[in-house]
C-alpha cells in the first residue's frame, strides 16, 4: 500500500503475473480490465484499497470481539473457580475437533488464494467449496453441542439451570432445519441447472449441496466424538457434565435446606453474603454459600460462552455468504492473475474468523 | 476547451467537459441509486437537517417547560423521554454524521482530487443504514418513548419498560453508518491521492477528516457491541450488567464510555478542520503552523482513548484510576490549544473579511475556547464531584457541542453551499443570523453554567424558586437561538429559489473544490488535477466579471515534486 507517494501511473499486475498454467485456457481475456472501476486510476490502487480497505473492516472486527473478551478477563479475575468448574461441562474434544476444522478452512482458502493468483480455475472452484464443507461442518458440530446444552439446562445466566439428567428435546432436529430446507432447496436448484443446460447454475448449486449436506458430516462427527471418547477413557462426556450438575445441584439444595438466611443470598447471590454466613460460624453453610455464588457466575460464564460463540458462528455464516459468491464469481472465470483481490481480501477476513475460534477454544475450554 | 493556456490568463476552470453532478441525471432513482458521493452527500444533509429540526424542536419544548419551576405542560416521565430523545436524535442523528458524512462526503474527494470515494457502494450503504437507523429511533418514539437518557445506563435500562431494545439497536445501525464512512475516508486518502498530493499538501479538512476516521473504526465497533450485549441482557437476561444477577453495572459505563468519549473527538474533529478551512481563506493567508495543526489532530484522536473514565469519577472506580483518568484528560487540552493558537496566529496580520462563513470560524474559537476551558473544571477531580451531574455539565458539552460542532458545521455549510448548489445566499442575512445565534446561544448555555455552579441538577423537570431568573433567562436565549437557525434556514433556501449564479471560486479559496466549476462536475474534473502547495493566495485574485476569484499564472514556477509546470493544460 502507498503511503507517502503517489501510486504509479501505470496499471501493474498486481504480484507475480501468470507464471502459473491456465488450467482451462481461460487466460485470453477481456481487452482492458473489465473489473476496473471508474474511479481508480489503476489495477493496482484498485487492489492496495480493497486490501486496505479489508484490514480496517478486520480491525472493526476485533474491536467488535473486544468487549467480550474484556467482559470476559472481567469476571474471570473475580471469580476465577466459577470460570474453572464451568469448564468441566464442555467437552473439549469437540471445540478440539471443530478447531482443526477450522485450521484445514483456513489452509484450503489460502490455497483458493493461491490458486486465484495463478489462475488455476478449477482448483480454485474446488478449494472453495472444501472450505464451505468445513465451515458447514463446524456448524454442524456446533449444533450437537447447543442441542446438547439446551437439553441440560446449561444456558445464558438467567435459564442457567443444570439438569441432573438430560432431557430429550427434539433440539437438534429444530436446529438441523435450516440446514435440511438447504440441502432440499440446492438440490432442486441444481437439477433445473442440469436439466435447462445451465452449467454454471448447475456446478453452482452442486457445490452447495455438498456444502449443505457437510452439515449432517459435522453433526455426525459431534455425535460420535464422545463415545469414541467414552470408549478410550470409559466414561462418556455426557455423563461427566452430568455427574458435575449434581454435585453442585445437590450441594446447592443441601444449603437451602440447612439455612434460610443462605437461600435467601443464594437468590440473591450477594458476593459478601458468604463472609457473613462465615462470621456467624456456620462453615459449612458458608461452603453452601460459595457454592451458590460460583454458580451465579458459572451462568455469567455461560452468558459470555453463548454469546461469543454466537456471534462467532453469525461470522461463520456471513464468511459463507461472501465465499458462496466467490465461487460463483470464480465459477464465471472472474478470477485470475490479473484479478484476484476479492480472493484476497475474503481470505484475510476467514483467517480472522478462524483466529478467533483459536482464542476462544483455549478461554472456553481449556481453563479446567 | 473554452481557454487559452497562456501563462498570464487564467487558469482552467474543471465542469466544461459534462453537466454538473445535479444536472447529470434526473428522476428519483437517479437518486436514490446514486453512487456519486456529491449526491450522497446533499442526501446526508437533508437526512440531519430533518433530524437536527426534530431534536432542536424537542430542546425547545425542554426549555419552554422549565420556563416555571413547576408543571407548565409537561409531566415528569414526558420530560424524561423528551430529553432522552433529544440527546440520542442530537448526538447519534446529526452532530456525529453532521460534519463527516453530509459535508465530509462532499467535498473530500474534490478536495483530495479524486473522482470519488474508493467505495461507492459501501458509501451508499452507509446512507441507508443512517436511515434505518433513523426508523428504529422513530419506532423506539412509538413504542413507548426511551426514558434512560442518551447513554443507557445499566441497570436502568434493564428495567425500565420503554422501548429500549430498538433505540439499542438504532445505535447499533448508525455505528455501522458511521463505520463505513469512516472507513471509506481513510481508504480513499491513504490510497487515493493523486499525483502531487502528499500528505502534507493535503487540505487541514482533511487531515481532520483522518483523525476523525480512526476513531469512527477504533471506538465505534465497541459500542456496537455493548448495545448487543444491553439487547441481549433486556431480551434473554445474560447478567453481565445485571446486578441482581451477579453483573456489573459499571462495566456497562466502561464500555459505553470508551466508545463515547472518542465519539466527542469524532464530533469536534472535522468542525476543527472546517474552522482551519475558512480562518485561512478568509484572511488571505497561509495557514500558521500547518504541520503543528496537522498532527494535533491526530494526537488529539488517539488521546481521546485515554480518558473515557472521567465520566466516571463518581462512580466507584478506584481513586488511582480517577487520577490517572483526571491527569489523561489535561493532556488533550494541548493540542486542542494549539490549533486554537495556530488559528489566531493566522488571522494576526491577515486582510480579514468578516463574510458569513468567516463569522461563524470566529463565533467557533470564542465559543470552543469558553468550552473548553470550562472542561478543565470538570477534568480535575475536586471540582468535578461539585459540578458532577448539573447543569454546569450540561453547559459545558453544549458550548463544545453546538458553539463549536454545531457553529462550524453551519459556517461550513455557509463556505461550500455555493460550491454544492451553485448559489449565492444573501450575505446580510446570512450575517444576520449568525449573530442572532452567537447571541440567543450565549444567553441560552451562560446562564447555565451560573445555575450548575449553585446546584442546580441535570435532568430535573422541576426545581427549586431561586434558580429561576436563570432558567428564564436561558428559556428566552434558547427562543433567540431557534428563531436565528430559522432565519439561517430561510436565507439558504432562498438563495436556491432566488440566488445569484455562484462563481467556481467565490471565497478567494485554494483548494481543488474551487478549481472546479459550482457546483462541480459529475466526475469533478475534466482531467486529474495538479496539486500544488495548498494556502497559498498570491495568484488568486478578484475578477468583478465573474464577480468571483480567479486563479491567473502569471509566474511560471515548477511544481516541485511532480516536476511539471503549474497547470499547463491545453
Amino acid at each position: 500500500m502507498s503511503t507517502t507517494t503517489a501510486p504509479p501511473p501505470e496499471a501493474a499486475p498486481p504480484e507475480h503475473s501468470g507464471g502459473g498454467n491456465d488450467d482451462h485456457g481461460h487466460g485470453h481475456d477481456h481487452g482492458h480490465d473489465p473489473f476496473l472501476a471508474h474511479h481508480f486510476g489503476s489495477a493496482k490502487q484498485q487492489f492496495d484499497a480493497g486490501k486496505f480497505g479489508m484490514w480496517l473492516f478486520l480491525v472493526t472486527e476485533i474491536l467488535f470481539f473486544s468487549g467480550l473478551f474484556c467482559a470476559y478477563a472481567v469476571y474471570r479475575s473475580t471469580h476465577p473457580e466459577a470460570f474453572a468448574n464451568a469448564d468441566q461441562y464442555l467437552d473439549p474434544m469437540l471445540g478440539a475437533a471443530n478447531t482443526a476444522v477450522l485450521i484445514f478452512s483456513s489452509l484450503t482458502m489460502a490455497w483458493a488464494v493461491r490458486a486465484a493468483q495463478l489462475g488455476q480455475q478449477q482448483l480454485l472452484v474446488r478449494l472453495l467449496t472444501i472450505t464451505l464443507s468445513c465451515a458447514s461442518i463446524f456448524l454442524g458440530v456446533k449444533a450437537v453441542e447447543y442441542s446438547h446444552k439446551w437439553d441440560l439446562g446449561i444456558l445464558w445466566s438467567s435459564m442457567f439451570n443444570p439438569q441432573l439428567h438430560a432431557h430429550h428435546s427434539p433440539a437438534l432436529l429444530v436446529m438441523s432445519i435450516p440446514a435440511m430446507l438447504a440441502v432440499v432447496a440446492t438440490a432442486i436448484l441444481f437439477g433445473l441447472g442440469k436439466s435447462k443446460q445451465k452449467p454454471v447454475q448447475a456446478k453452482f448449486w452442486g457445490c452447495l449441496l455438498i456444502t449443505s449436506l457437510s452439515y449432517f458430516g459435522g453433526v455426525g462427527l459431534g455425535l460420535t466424538v464422545p463415545v469414541i471418547e467414552g470408549m478410550i477413557t470409559g466414561e462418556t462426556a455426557v455423563e461427566v457434565a452430568e455427574h458435575a450438575a449434581a454435585t453442585e445441584h445437590a450441594a446447592v439444595e443441601h444449603a437451602a435446606a440447612e439455612n434460610a438466611a443462605v437461600k435467601h443470598a443464594a437468590d440473591h447471590t450477594a458476593d459478601g453474603a458468604a463472609t457473613t454466613a462465615a462470621t456467624a460460624g456456620s462453615v459449612e453453610a458458608a461452603a453452601a454459600e460459595q457454592v451458590a455464588i460460583d454458580m451465579t457466575y458459572t451462568g455469567i460464564f455461560f452468558s459470555i460462552y453463548f454469546v461469543m460463540t454466537g456471534l462467532h458462528g453469525i461470522h461463520i455464516l456471513a464468511g459463507m455468504g461472501v465465499i458462496a459468491w466467490l465461487l460463483y464469481r470464480s465459477l464465471l472465470g472472474h478470477f485470475g492473475p490479473r484479478y484476484f483481490g476479492p480472493v484476497d481480501f475474503v481470505g484475510l477476513y476467514w483467517h480472522l474468523v478462524d483466529l478467533i475460534w483459536i482464542y476462544l477454544f483455549p478461554l472456553l475450554y481449556l481453563i479446567g | 476547451m473554452s481557454d487559452n493556456a497562456s501563462r498570464t490568463a487564467t487558469a482552467h476552470v474543471h465542469g466544461h467537459s459534462e453537466e454538473n453532478y445535479l444536472e447529470c441525471a434526473h428522476g428519483w432513482k437517479s437518486w436514490a441509486f446514486t453512487l456519486d458521493h456529491k449526491r450522497i452527500g446533499v442526501m446526508y444533509l437533508v437526512a440531519i437537517l430533518a433530524s437536527f429540526l426534530l431534536g432542536g424542536v424537542m430542546a425547545l419544548v425542554l426549555r419552554a417547560e422549565l420556563f416555571t419551576p413547576n408543571k407548565l405542560f409537561l409531566s415528569e416521565d414526558m420530560y424524561n423521554q423528551m430529553f432522552t430523545l433529544h440527546g440520542a436524535v442530537m448526538t447519534f442523528l446529526f452532530l456525529i454524521p453532521s460534519i463527516p458524512a453530509a459535508l465530509g462526503n462532499f467535498i473530500l474527494p474534490v478536495m483530495l482530487g479524486v473522482k470519488d470515494v474508493a467505495f461507492p457502494r459501501m458509501n451508499l450503504a452507509s446512507f441507508y443504514l443512517w436511515v434505518f437507523g433513523a426508523i428504529f429511533f422513530l419506532l423506539a418514539i412509538l413504542l413507548g418513548g426511551l426514558d434512560t437518557g442518551w447513554t443507557f445506563y445499566t441497570p436502568y435500562s434493564t428495567t425500565t419498560n420503554t422501548a429500549v431494545i430498538t433505540a439499542t439497536l438504532g445505535v447499533f445501525i448508525l455505528g455501522f453508518s458511521s463505520i463505513f464512512t469512516g472507513l471509506n475516508f481513510m481508504v480513499t486518502i491513504n490510497t487515493m491521492r493523486p499525483a502531487g498530493m502528499t500528505w502534507f499538501r493535503m487540505p487541514l479538512f482533511l487531515w481532520s477528516l483522518y483523525a476523525t476516521s480512526i476513531i469512527q473504526i477504533l471506538a465505534t465497533p465497541v459500542l456496537g457491541i455493548t448495545g448487543l450485549l444491553l439487547v441481549a441482557e433486556r431480551a434473554l437476561g445474560i447478567g453481565i450488567f445485571d446486578p441482581a444477577r451477579g453483573g456489573d453495572p459499571v462495566l456497562f459505563q466502561h464500555f459505553f464510555w470508551f466508545y463515547s468519549h472518542p465519539a466527542v473527538y469524532i464530533m469536534i474533529l472535522p468542525a476543527m478542520g472546517v474552522v482551519s478551512e475558512l480562518v485561512s481563506t478568509f484572511s488571505r493567508k497561509t495557514i500558521f503552523g500547518y504541520r503543528f495543526i496537522a498532527y494535533s489532530s491526530i494526537a488529539i484522536a488517539l488521546l481521546g482513548f485515554l480518558v473515557w473514565g472521567h465520566h466516571m469519577f463518581v462512580s466507584g472506580q478506584s481513586a488511582l484510576a480517577a487520577t490517572v483518568f483526571s491527569a489523561l484528560t489535561f493532556t488533550v487540552s494541548i493540542p486542542s490549544a494549539i490549533k486554537v493558537f495556530n488559528w489566531l496566529s493566522t488571522m494576526y496580520k491577515g486582510a480579514i473579511s468578516l463574510e458569513t462563513p468567516m463569522c461563524y470560524a470566529l463565533s467557533f474559537i470564542f465559543l470552543f475556547g469558553i468550552g473548553g476551558l470550562t472542561g478543565l473544571y470538570l477534568g480535575a477531580l475536586a471540582t468535578d464531584v461539585h459540578l458532577h451531574d448539573t447543569y454546569f455539565v450540561v453547559a459545558h458539552f453544549h458550548y463544545v457541542m453546538v458553539g463549536g460542532t454545531l457553529i462550524a458545521f453551519l459556517g461550513g455549510l455557509h463556505y461550500w453551499w455555493p460550491k454544492m448548489f451553485g448559489r449565492m445566499y444573501n450575505e446580510t442575512w446570512a450575517r444576520v443570523a449568525c449573530l442572532i445565534i452567537f447571541v440567543g446561544f450565549n444567553a441560552t448555555f451562560f446562564p447555565q453554567f451560573v445555575l450548575g455552579s449553585r446546584g442546580m441538577p441535570r435532568r430535573y423537570a422541576r426545581y427549586d424558586g431561586e434558580f429561576i431568573f436563570f432558567h428564564q433567562f436561558s428559556t428566552t436565549g434558547a427562543m433567540i437561538l431557534g428563531c436565528g437557525l430559522v432565519l439561517c434556514a430561510g436565507v439558504l433556501v432562498h438563495s436556491l429559489l432566488r440566488g445569484r449564479k455562484a462563481p467556481a471560486n467565490p471565497w478567494g479559496g485554494s483548494t481543488l473544490e474551487w478549481k472546479c466549476s459550482s457546483p462541480p462536475p459529475h466526475h469533478n474534473f475534466d482531467w486529474p488535477p495538479v496539486v500544488t502547495e495548498p494556502y497559498q493566495y498570491d495568484h488568486i485574485v478578484y475578477d468583478p466579471e465573474h464577480q468571483g476569484y480567479v486563479e491567473v499564472e502569471d509566474i511560471p514556477e515548477e511544481d516541485e515534486v511532480t516536476g511539471v509546470p503549474v497547470e499547463s493544460h491545453t
